[in-house]
Order: C-alpha cells, then sequence, then structure tokens
C-alpha cells in the first residue's frame, strides 16, 4: 500500500489526480475500522491530516464554511450556537474520542446512508465544496448522496469544505441507538425551521440508500405553519409530518432493525422534534 | 537452640491486606493505564504469525482442500490441514467430538480448516485466501427442537442430535392445581465479549515438546487436550498463563492452542496467533440460546404446588460443555423456590449454529428467565406483589430441591428480597426539566419526556457453585515461606487462572492471614504444579482459596513445629505479623529468626466435600456442592413511542458467606449485573441460517456507562459451614437476577407480555 502525505492543499489534490484511486483518510475513525476488519484494501492512503487549512473555518456571508478536516467536537464547541442541528447530530457520533478525530468531511466522503452529519446539512440546504486540480464546485447535499456509500464526487476530487448558513430558526436531530451512546443510527431525522425563508428543512438517515430529504413533508408544513402568529401546532398537522417523514424513507430490515420500526421510529422523531422546534420558535 | 535475644515483645506492625480487606490488586492501574501485557501483545524473536482459514458455511462437504498456491507464497513457512495433526483428530471438554481441523465436513459457519505460518500476518492471511476449497454446500439444521424431535433432520453426530437428556422428577407426577400459568420464553445467543481477542504464544522446545504461553479459564484441560493432539506426553507440552483479558467462559475450550503448537513443531520457531474482533466472534462458544416451555400450578394463595417445563438450549455444532449446562438448566429450572412437585425435561442439541458452551450463569441464565417470568405472571394472575409471590415460596436452609438435595447451609432468598425491596427508590423523573443522558435514548435525544414511563421489577437467581455431578474438582497450591532480606516472604503457586476477576490478590490476602506475613508474592500460573481447575462456576476462590489456605495450614504446622524444637517449648502457637506468638507467653521469636536459612514448601490438593452423579431418570442426587443467591430490583424508563429502555436503577443484594475482598466483591456484582443488562436489552449474535450476521462491537452492542446505572449493593456475610472462611462464590449469581429484574420492569411500564429477550425496540412497539 502506498501512503501519502502531502503537505499542502494543492499537493494534495495533485496526487488524488495522479492516484485517483488513493483513498483520503482524516480522522480514520471509518477507514481505520475498515483497514482492520479487513473489508477494504486501498490501493493508497491519502492522509489529509497534515493540511492546516482544512482545520479551519470561517464566517461568509450568513454563513459558514467549515473545512472537511474540523472535528465533531470543535463543531460541538466552536459552531454550536450558529449550527445547532449539526452539533445535536456531532454530539451522537460515537465516544469522546472519536469525536475528537472524526470529521464531516469523513462522513461525506464514506457517504454511509448512517452517517450522523447527513441529516442536518440535507435539513440546513448545505453545500458541499470539492475541488481536484481541475478547479473548485459546490455541490448541493441534496445533490451529494448518490448511492449506499457512493457520493457525487469524480475520482480525482476532494472534500476541502461545506457551506451552511446559519440557523435562522430552531433546529433539531433525533436519532435511534438500541443503547443510550456509542451506536450506529438505526434510523435519524434531521429538521431545520427557516422563518426568514418561510420554509422547512429536513434530512432522514439511515432509512433508505442514501441520506435523502422528505420533500412532501418539507412542503407540507411549510404551509401549515402559521409563521407571523404562531400557536399552538394543531395534532394533525403533527400526525401528518410524520406519516409525510416515513413515507419519504424506504427502509430495508437488517441487523439493526426492521424497515417498520424505522418507518415508525420516523414518524416519531419527526413529531417530536417538529414539537421542540416550534415550541422554540413560539417562545422566541 | 535458646530464645533469641533480638526478639522484640509485642507485635509492632499488624499485618494489612489480609482475608475480609480490600488491598488494591496488582493489575488495576496497569490495566486502567493501557500498560498491562495481554496475551496479544507477546513478542519473542524470530516468530512466525499464524491465521486460520475457516468455513463461510454452517454445513457442507468439504471435497477437497488445494494448498498449492498457499504454499507459493513468500514468507509462508507452514500450510497444514487436518492431514498433519501429529495426535488425536478430535477435542472437547466432555465429549472429544470437535476435529482440530475439519475433516470432509463442516458443521458450522467459521470451523477451522487449515492454518497458516508466515513471517508477518498480513502474508500468512493472504496466503489463506490462496487455499481453494471445494464444497458441497448442504441444508443447515437450525432449529434446536427439530434437531431433538423431528424425524427429518440430518444426524449432525454419531449418536444423534441430542448432547443430553436430562429429566428431574420429583413428588406427584399428576398432581393439579386450582390456578396454572403458562408461558414460553426465549434467550438469545449472548457473547461473552471479552475485550481481548483469543490469542497465545507456542515456542518449540529443545526435548521436542512446546512451550505455549496462553490466555486460558483452565491450564491444565488445554494441556490434557493440546498433549493429545499433539500426540505428546503432558510433561512436553508446559503452559504459561498470558495477560487474560477476559473471560466469562469463553476460554474454557480450546481456540488456537492446538493450531500454534502444530505450526511451531512443524517449523521449528515461535508462532503467535491473535484473532481480530470478527474472527473472535467465530472463535469462541457461546451462551446457549433457549426454548422453554413452563406450567406453574398454584393454590389461589399463590403457594407453589407443582413446576412443569420443557427446556431446548441449542448447543450448536460441538457439545463443548452443553451437558453441564443442561444439568443446571434443569436442577436450577424452578429457581430459589420450594416447589413440592416437579417434572422437567430439558435437551441440550446438536445443529449447525454456532457452538454454545460456558459463559457467566451458564443453564442458570436461562431458566431465571423463565422462571422468574412464571412468577411474576403468576402475582399478576392472583393480584398478589411481586416480592409477596416470591417470599411465600422462597427456599431456605432445609428445603429439597428438585434433585432432593437438601440445602444445608444458609440461603437468604425472603431476606435478600426484603432488603432489595426496602432500599430507597430513585426520584422519578422531574417533569420540568431534562437530562438528555437520563432519558431512554440518551444524547440521541429521541424523547424530552415524552412517552416515558416508568416500571419497577424484581429478580432472584440461584446458581449452583463449583463442579457438580461427582466431578472430582480439585486444586492444587503449592507455598513457600523463607526468609528474604530479613523478612518472611511467602510465594504462592497455582495454576489457576486470573482472569479480571482478581483471584491473585485473593490468593495474597489468605496467604497473610494464614501466615502472618506481610509479603507475599504470587508465582507464574503455569502446569509447573498442579491443576488449579478452571476459572469458572464462581469457584476459584472456594476452591484455589481453600488449596492456598491448607497448604498455608500446613507450611505453619511446619514453622511451628520449628519454633517449638528450636525455642524448646510446648503447647499453641500462631504465627502474627511476622512473629511466633504464644497465647500463655506472648510473642516468643521473629519468624526471621526461627527459620533462618531455611525454606519451608509444601504442595496441598485440596478438595471440596463430594458431590454425586444425578439419576438418569429421575434427576434425583446430591449433585451440587453450594448454592448462591442474588436479588436484583430493577427501575426502567421505556419510551413506549420508540421502544427504547434507560435502567435508571439496579440495586442488588447477595449474600457471599464471606467477603474474602469486599471490592472485589462488589465489582463482581456490579459487572455481572451490567451483563445481565446486556442480556435484557441489547446483546444478541443474530443468527440466521445458521450464520452470524454481526460479528463486530459495531452491531454486537454492550452496555456503556451510559446504559449502566449506579448500583445499590447490599453484601450479606452468612457463613456456609462447608467452605473456608464460610465463603460462598461470587461471579455469577448478578448475572442470573438482573436480567429478568430488567425485563419485568419493562414489562411494568409498558404493559406487554415480553417473553423473550433481549428485548428489541420492535418488541416494544409492535413493528418486529
Amino acid at each position: 500500500m502506498e501512503f501519502f502525505k502531502p503537505a499542502t492543499w494543492s499537493e494534495a489534490l495533485a496526487i488524488k489526480a495522479e492516484h485517483p484511486d488513493a483513498t483520503p483518510i482524516a480522522g480514520g475513525t471509518d477507514i481505520m475500522v475498515e483497514l482492520n476488519f479487513d473489508v477494504r484494501r486501498p490501493g493508497a492512503l491519502l492522509d489529509l491530516t497534515e493540511i492546516a487549512e482544512l482545520r479551519e473555518w470561517s464566517a461568509v456571508g450568513d454563513g459558514f464554511r467549515v473545512g472537511s478536516g474540523v472535528s465533531y467536537a470543535r463543531i460541538i464547541e466552536e459552531l454550536g450556537a450558529s449550527l445547532p442541528g449539526l452539533a445535536m447530530a456531532a454530539r451522537t457520533v460515537g465516544s469522546p474520542q472519536i469525536r475528537n478525530r472524526g470529521t464531516v468531511g469523513g462522513n461525506l466522503g464514506a457517504a454511509s446512508p448512517a452517517g450522523d452529519s447527513h441529516p442536518p446539512l440535507l435539513a440546513g440546504a448545505a453545500d458541499i465544496e470539492v475541488a481536484s486540480v481541475r478547479g473548485t464546485r459546490r455541490i448541493p447535499a441534496a445533490e451529494f448522496y448518490k448511492g449506499v456509500k457512493r457520493n457525487a464526487m469524480e475520482p480525482d476530487e476532494l472534500i476541502a469544505a461545506f457551506h451552511i448558513a446559519a440557523a435562522d430558526g430552531p433546529q433539531q436531530f433525533a436519532k435511534i441507538g438500541t443503547r443510550n451512546a456509542m451506536v450506529i443510527a438505526v434510523c435519524s431525522f434531521g429538521l431545520a425551521l427557516h422563518p426568514s425563508t418561510r420554509t422547512v428543512g429536513t434530512g432522514v438517515g439511515s432509512a433508505a440508500p442514501t441520506p435523502r430529504r422528505a420533500s412532501d413533508a418539507e412542503t407540507f408544513l411549510a404551509g401549515e405553519l402559521e409563521w407571523d402568529s404562531p400557536g399552538p401546532l394543531r395534532d394533525s398537522v403533527l400526525v401528518r409530518f410524520g406519516e409525510l417523514v416515513a413515507q419519504a424513507a424506504s427502509p430495508i430490515d437488517d441487523v439493526r432493525g426492521t424497515a417498520d420500526y424505522r418507518r415508525h421510529a420516523l414518524s416519531v422523531m419527526a413529531r417530536r422534534t417538529l414539537g421542540w422546534a416550534w415550541d422554540s420558535y413560539r417562545r422566541n | 537452640m535458646s530464645r533469641p535475644t533480638s526478639a522484640p515483645d509485642r507485635i509492632t506492625t499488624p499485618i494489612s491486606g489480609g482475608v475480609g480487606a480490600s488491598p488494591p490488586r496488582p493489575d488495576g492501574t496497569l490495566k486502567v493505564k493501557g500498560e498491562f501485557a495481554y496475551s496479544s501483545d507477546m513478542w519473542i524473536d524470530d516468530m512466525l504469525w499464524g491465521a486460520t482459514l475457516r468455513s463461510p458455511h454452517p454445513y457442507a462437504r468439504i471435497n477437497s482442500v488445494d494448498l498449492t498456491e498457499a504454499l507459493k507464497v513468500p514468507g509462508v513457512h507452514a500450510v497444514l490441514t487436518h492431514d498433519d495433526v501429529p495426535g488425536q483428530m478430535l477435542f472437547g471438554l466432555e465429549h472429544t467430538d470437535q476435529p482440530v481441523l475439519a475433516v470432509d465436513i463442516v458443521r458450522y459457519q467459521g470451523e477451522a480448516i487449515a492454518v497458516v505460518a508466515a513471517d508477518h500476518p498480513e502474508t500468512a492471511r493472504r496466503a489463506i485466501a490462496k487455499i481453494v476449497v471445494d464444497y458441497d454446500v448442504l441444508e443447515p439444521l437450525t432449529d434446536m427442537e427439530e434437531a431433538v424431535h423431528s424425524t427429518d433432520a440430518p444426524t449432525l453426530h454419531p449418536g444423534g442430535n441430542v448432547v443430553r437428556h436430562l429429566p428431574i422428577r420429583r413428588g406427584d407426577q399428576e398432581v393439579t392445581a386450582p390456578v396454572v400459568i403458562r408461558g414460553e420464553y426465549e434467550v438469545g445467543m449472548q457473547d461473552q465479549a471479552f475485550l481481548g481477542p483469543e490469542s497465545g504464544l507456542a515456542v518449540p522446545a529443545e526435548d521436542g515438546g512446546i512451550d505455549l504461553y496462553i490466555a486460558t479459564q483452565w491450564l491444565h484441560v488445554d494441556q490434557k487436550q493440546v498433549a493429545a493432539c499433539l500426540g505428546l506426553p503432558p510433561e512436553k507440552v508446559r503452559l504459561t498463563l498470558a495477560g487474560v483479558g477476559g473471560a466469562f467462559g469463553a476460554r474454557e475450550d480450546l481456540s488456537m492452542q492446538v493450531h500454534a503448537s502444530m505450526l511451531a513443531l512443524r517449523t521449528g520457531r515461535p508462532v503467535k496467533m491473535v484473532y481480530s474482533r470478527e474472527e473472535s466472534f467465530f472463535g469462541h462458544v457461546h451462551r446457549h440460546p433457549a426454548k422453554m416451555y413452563y406450567e406453574h400450578g398454584a393454590t389461589r394463595d399463590g403457594k407453589l404446588v407443582y413446576v412443569k417445563a420443557r427446556m431446548f438450549l441449542d448447543g450448536g455444532a460441538y457439545a463443548s460443555s452443553t451437558g453441564a449446562v443442561v444439568a443446571n438448566a434443569a436442577t436450577l429450572g424452578v429457581g430459589p423456590y420450594e416447589v413440592p412437585n416437579v417434572s422437567i425435561d430439558c435437551w441440550g442439541t446438536y445443529t449447525n449454529n454456532p457452538p454454545c458452551g460456558a459463559m457467566r450463569g451458564f443453564g442458570a441464565v436461562q431458566a431465571a428467565f423463565a422462571y422468574e417470568s412464571q412468577m411474576d405472571k403468576l402475582a399478576a394472575e392472583l393480584g398478589l406483589d411481586p416480592v409477596d409471590v416470591r417470599v411465600l415460596n422462597a427456599m431456605s436452609e432445609g428445603t429439597a430441591m428438585p434433585t432432593g438435595q437438601i440445602i444445608d447451609s444458609p440461603a437468604p432468598v425472603a431476606e435478600l428480597l426484603r432488603r432489595v425491596e426496602a432500599m430507597p427508590l430513585p426520584d422519578a423523573a422531574p417533569t420540568d426539566s431534562y437530562d438528555l443522558r437520563q432519558l431512554p435514548g440518551g444524547v440521541s435525544n429521541t424523547t424530552h419526556g415524552e412517552g416515558v414511563v416508568r416500571g419497577i421489577g424484581y429478580g432472584i437467581g440461584i446458581k449452583n457453585v463449583c463442579f457438580s455431578e461427582g466431578f472430582d474438582d480439585f486444586s492444587t497450591a503449592r507455598v513457600r515461606l523463607e526468609i528474604i532480606a530479613g523478612e518472611p516472604t511467602a510465594m504462592v503457586h497455582t495454576a489457576a487462572a486470573e482472569v479480571g476477576q482478581g483471584l491473585v490478590t485473593v490468593q495474597a490476602q489468605i496467604a497473610r492471614t494464614e501466615l502472618g506475613v506481610e509479603r507475599v508474592t504470587i508465582h507464574p500460573a503455569d502446569t509447573q504444579v498442579g491443576s488449579g481447575g478452571s476459572t469458572s462456576a464462581s469457584r476459584q476462590t472456594y476452591v484455589t482459596g481453600g488449596a492456598v489456605k491448607a497448604a498455608c495450614e500446613k507450611v505453619r504446622g511446619m514453622v511451628l513445629d520449628l519454633a517449638r524444637e528450636r525455642l524448646d517449648i510446648d503447647g499453641e502457637l500462631r504465627m502474627e505479623g511476622g512473629k511466633i506468638v504464644s497465647d500463655r507467653l506472648g510473642v516468643l521469636a521473629a519468624v526471621a529468626d526461627v527459620l533462618g536459612d531455611d525454606a519451608i514448601d509444601e504442595t496441598v490438593e485440596w478438595r471440596h466435600r463430594p458431590t454425586e452423579a444425578l439419576d438418569p431418570t429421575t434427576g434425583q442426587g446430591f449433585a451440587h456442592v453450594q448454592y448462591a443467591f442474588a436479588v436484583h430490583r430493577a427501575v426502567v424508563d421505556v419510551d413506549v413511542d420508540l421502544g427504547l429502555v434507560r435502567v435508571v436503577a439496579l440495586d442488588c443484594a447477595q449474600d457471599v458467606g464471606k467477603a474474602i475482598n469486599p471490592d472485589a466483591v462488589v465489582g463482581q456484582i456490579h459487572g455481572g449485573s451490567a451483563q445481565g443488562l446486556g442480556l435484557a436489552v441489547m446483546e444478541e449474535i443474530q443468527v440466521k441460517g445458521g450464520k452470524i450476521r454481526n460479528p463486530s462491537f459495531t452491531d454486537y452492542l454492550i452496555p456503556t456507562i451510559l446504559d449502566m446505572p449506579p448500583m445499590k449493593v447490599d453484601v450479606l456475610e452468612l457463613a456456609d459451614p462447608h467452605a473456608p472462611y464460610g465463603l460462598r462464590g461470587v461471579g455469577e449469581p448478578p448475572t442470573i437476577s438482573s436480567t429478568p429484574a430488567i425485563v419485568a420492569a419493562i414489562r411494568a411500564a409498558t404493559g406487554l407480555a415480553i417473553a423473550r429477550v433481549p428485548v428489541r425496540p420492535e418488541d416494544i412497539t409492535g413493528t418486529a
């Protein structure tokens, strides 16, 4: 196995152009498990941990550009107030040690449907910034996930950052696991209310071949919410929203849970997170 | 010899760290800091690495094994199959039925077929991948009841698919009762989930023998099996215990012992083998899954009249210790209750599922889930309190077991129940605020209190301590006393395996108390001394502790004889604080002065009282040495909408006879309770068509600190007159009672008739 450890971003892109099969590694919390279990033998590893700019974030316009190498622990600590949905998801990732190492960039690269950061990126309408020696482009999160562990990147591209607006309203994230910490999602749900645009964002995790939005649920809810004179939500709205979120999923029976349970749990999580988010909106 | 003038006239330093104290364990700090040398950390110059080819099929005929390409891989030194086994082709704890390497047929997914030694572990794995096996894949037998009763099922072993059937018949077999409670219960396949994977180092010796450094639970039973398979006399197979990273029963059977030794003998080089985490799930036995049909008959007051049960335990492809597990499940099958009329049939079966054998609780765990579920059902049927119905039927000293054996030491079942019941309950969950860590789902943020219902449940378990049914169960201890740097120093040498439970600490404590010396060293456990028996059945403090005590008594007797001779006195003497002391005359001499340059070195083989075999048609007999009891009260919060559970409290009372090391006792109770919690709500090896679906800690979940609540633990010490110091085995009982307590609490919270563990979110939400 070849091992590359570029010191600069341009060097990394050049290596990736020359060795498109090289597997990028940052925190290593996915890759090292796969190597240890011998489920994958990459021809080359491209270690990105020397590239300081990947570990930086900056405020840009009404949002942030967050380097792909920023750890979950730092997202919670440094960006939690502005990106509460993503921070809530980050808190559910692994253990403290894993959160110190793992990165959103790694989640995006692996593109597992169970990745915890995907639902808030979808709900928050994030863009993924990818780069190659050919240039840089931004891919909306909703177009980024292409299949089980497949994303929209070209073989010579690396993930530079993601761009996401600061929360303009309440955000929530909930995840099912069969123990109370350190667990891969059975299914998960992210919700963002966007009062400034009168829209709703959603993200469904671990209940379809890819993370995905619940578009019908978003449209339905945006039409039902009384943004200007927020009263209590009618039960019928909560129930219908839950149903539409569950319908957006196409889960399977697997070792972590049944498809029926996933649909059921998604509807419960959708109702509850909506209740919490709307209560929060009404209070402010 | 005249009285030494240097002898002080009083004992200045009382001995600390004796029996009843809690001296720190020597391995504790090292383990916490990651500095302890486990078996997988061993290294020796010039060693090779072994790897194992395993069957991907649960049941298949092997037509051919082609090693040609594997042998061509540079760096490969040997590729061996069953043709290369030098001695006996089969091994096994109770039945020698398991091939060292598969012969013509594989009976479970993961069965070893060939082994490779290479100069790098990756090279060994690559060579494994180049071995070509031609299989005829067969339809696996995976249903344990079918294995027993179906006439269509394939016969997996000569003699049929039943490893053991044990009937228990006591009292009136035709008796009826006004209240009848029936239930069917299932227990999933739990894994011991030790953290240190199977590993060892085999070093070829100049005499043609082998030195094997190995993490195991019983050095001598390994030695016997390895020697037979290598075709060597036992004295040429020398074992030394390497650092053990947990056991819980999973190291009772051989894993890589014979394989590494074969490779080392063939290559003339040391060979190390370490299983990966995934391989480990295929490399050891698991807890028997169970299907149990129960019927309890009672009076309208709730007094038990009879218990009838049919129990099936899936032993998987090879027998391992299935026979003994069957005996426990059957003889302990009614629980710690007075039941005048009993009819139990228990079958342990062969199937093509993963082999099952020893795991903490050993048959008693499965039975307890069923009989405790039945007791709750009985209480509900009669409108009785679950504790009251248990107390009403509680056994006590003098009770006859279903085997006819009379309980002849304290059995404080009712008192343990009342003590746990009297413990304060945790506060109700606050309604005006929430802390995610205190809620079902934890930090995953699935509820802020919505759907959360609290439930309370009780569970009690009974466990036999030590080996049963007439087994010649003994341990050997060698104790040497000599003067080192002016101080009397005892050395304790046994072959008993320290697997994390704290036996090395206990051995030193016993030597301090019996010899009155502060300084004790523990010799590494090896086969240069006689067998210590297995580190299982909660038996080591009892049996090896008993052996160390007896060896110390013998050494002490010789020292005191020497003192009488050298000090020229008669009468009762004792050793205390490094001195020879007489009641009448006070301190007479320092041990150092009496012993001088002499060393006293004695070896004792010690046995507990004998047991007897069970009658094969009635299951009657004095089969068990000792019984131990623990009670749990579980308080759970269940999110009934999502089916998620948080155990809020898991308080326990247990009688330990005598707490030799109180801290270690409480540690055992904590750990055992957590393992029972795992079985209650998350731990299961999922097997489908004979194949394991979740061989990793990603999907085989064990409790974390957020799942396991802090515990209140009440330790009773009611001495067993038959046992050393009155002690009672500690390790297993808390694993048995915590599972039914938690499930009872979940039932109380949800109103659901849950009959299977582990309880899944699907079971609570009706989405299975």
